[in-house]
């Protein structure tokens, strides 16, 4: 059905009549009042004149912003490989188990169940300057650390993100690792392949349309941990844990709308590059899942 | 030959249960804490709370069990209660919310031709994917504009819209045959018929994994609530918990617990369309 000049019959435009409530909404109260940010960001809060780049200059001389900035892209860059390799080392295993694999893979689902308000409790206890960590660590006799108030913050944050998403990751590789067609592994082996060889050359080739796919959704995710560290230290936790939405929410605080309004379009455009990215990985590569 | 294989499977088990039960450790932990007595966590605690020398103890499971904690909350917080109640409300209208228009929509995109349907859907994929951080203060313009700061529709509407559900339920709609619509078109049913009696029951599938992944999302609502609700009386619990002062202990681990449980069951009975959802949102277009 290609039709060189798109015609619409009257049956077609009842399609439109399903999706406006949904459009309308949408519009209202994302698109819409999205647009509008991207203007104001141009122009000053209070009296709406147009001033030109002079908010984005503002913010990238602003500490906070490229603290916040800097943390962001360090946290992404340390945590998506860990989580990565992590995943894809457990979803090999459990994909060869059947029944086995498949319990222990819901076991590494959980984490996506337990509500961050509630883990945190678990955190306080672990961390605490007297927790159960520095109990342990002074069993062995290693000084212990304030770690929510230290460098540590960042680690123990990586560490939450990939506890939380690991299963996430894992059905996604599963996914990618059930598309490869089993003739190929019983040809290599008749060759003489062993489990090494033909993970490598054929497990990892396969699975490259996939890892560009669970890269981004990895990505997007990693957004959310910032739930954990409001949780655990609040507005304003150590510095090295420090992310964009809490300078989002303390220029929030302050009404410092037309900084908010510059960043809020710099991270927009940031986010938007990735998924055309995407966007290339899927209509180039076939089957990615 | 056999014997040796199955050794070195249980191995890999024995390795491989660990992490897990490492993941899982955090629900036993909560569970421990919530059935222990005031003066067990008291002597647990202790060095925190009476400012000792120390360090805090724990046990696998509680030494002598009791629900004391568990009737503490029922009865004498009516602030848990009010805040457990915010959190029920605000999630199922939602996911009403979403259902109502979403479900349309999904459809409409999987099943229909019609003039801006291409642009309207990379719009769509494209506001799925921006963090709160990006859509903040959008959102806070509209919600301000409307009056309805400070109300719990400024956190259900803006959710409401959201993209994601339509996207999710989309893949599955696209999965509909053709042929079983054409069919029904032939023994004369209308759009309407043909999405409540054909599309639904097939797609219904991708409609409960929207469910699942939505509900584990909004019964974790932070940043929403925590800048568009002043008033602390309209709280979701997730924004009450982290408050209880530790000198509460017992109480801060039965409402955890309470969080938990619904967001639990939600999981066991719809673990298959959790992961067939996670894999929708991936698969590409």
């Amino acid at each position: 059905m290609k039709l060189g000049k798109r015609t619409y019959k009257r049956g077609d435009l009842a399609g439109l009549l399903f999706v406006l409530p949904s459009l309308l909404g949408t519009g209202i109260f994302l698109l819409v009042p999205l647009l509008d940010v991207v203007r104001r960001s141009f122009s000053e809060a209070v009296s709406g004149k147009w001033t030109g780049f002079a908010n984005y200059q503002a913010i990238f001389s602003n500490p906070a912003f490229l603290l916040a900035g800097k943390n962001t892209i360090r946290f992404t860059l340390v945590c998506i490989p860990i989580l990565l390799v992590f995943s894809l080392f457990l979803a090999v295993f459990l994909h060869r188990m059947g029944k086995t694999g498949s319990m222990l893979k819901s076991a590494f689902l959980v984490p996506m169940a337990i509500p961050a308000a509630s883990v945190v409790l678990l955190w306080r206890f672990l961390f605490q300057p007297q927790g159960l960590l520095n109990g342990l660590l002074h069993q062995l006799g290693i000084q212990g650390q304030d770690w929510m108030n230290s460098g540590y913050a960042f680690w123990i944050l990586v560490f939450s993100y990939i506890w939380k998403n690991l299963g996430y990751d894992i059905v996604l590789w599963i996914a990618g690792l059930s598309g490869i067609s089993e003739n190929i592994y019983e040809a290599a082996r008749v060759d003489g392949a062993g489990e090494w060889k033909c993970f490598i050359s054929i497990t990892l080739p396969n699975l490259l349309p996939s890892l560009f796919t669970i890269s981004v959704l990895s990505l997007l995710n990693s957004f959310k941990v910032f739930r954990e560290a409001y949780l655990v230290a609040g507005n304003y936790p150590h510095e090295s844990i420090y992310l964009m939405q809490h300078l989002f929410n303390n220029w929030f605080l302050d009404l410092d709308l037309d900084k908010m309004a510059a960043a809020a379009v710099i991270n927009g455009i940031a986010i938007f590059m990735l998924i055309l990215l995407l966007k290339r990985v899927w209509e180039s590569g076939d089957g990615a899942g | 030959m056999k014997k040796r294989f199955s050794i070195r499977k249980l191995l890999v088990i024995g390795f491989l249960t660990l992490p897990a039960f490492a993941a899982c450790y955090p629900i036993l932990f909560l569970l421990a804490g919530s059935l222990m007595g005031r003066d067990e966590l008291k002597a647990n605690l202790s060095p925190v709370l009476s400012g000792g020398t120390g360090f805090i103890r724990w046990s696998l499971l509680p030494a002598y069990p009791t629900l004391r904690e568990w009737v503490r909350l029922l009865l004498d917080t009516p602030e848990a209660f009010v805040m457990f109640w915010n959190s029920v409300k605000m999630t199922l209208a939602i996911l009403a919310g979403q259902l109502l228009v979403g479900v349309p929509a999904a459809w409409g995109f999987a099943k229909y031709r019609f003039p801006g349907k291409k642009i309207f859907f990379t719009v769509y994929i494209i506001l799925m994917m921006m963090p709160f951080q990006v859509l903040m203060l959008s959102e806070y313009l509209v919600l301000d504009g409307m009056r309805l700061l400070d109300h719990p529709l400024s956190v259900i509407l803006p959710a409401v819209f959201s993209t994601f559900p339509v996207f999710i339920m989309y893949r599955f709609f696209c999965g509909v045959p053709d042929a079983i619509i054409e069919s029904a078109k032939i023994d004369g049913a209308g759009h309407l018929k043909v999405f409540l009696h054909v599309g639904l029951p097939i797609g219904s599938a991708g409609v409960i994994s929207a469910l699942v992944l939505g509900f584990l999302e909004y019964w974790n609502l932070i940043e929403q609530p925590l800048a568009f609700l002043k008033d602390k009386s309209l709280w979701p619990m997730s924004l009450f918990l982290p408050n209880i002062d530790l000198s509460r202990a017992g109480l801060a681990f039965a409402a955890s617990v309470s969080m938990l449980i619904p967001a639990f069951f939600v999981f066991l009975g719809g673990q298959d369309y959790l992961e067939q959802g996670i894999m929708a949102g991936a698969v590409k277009e």
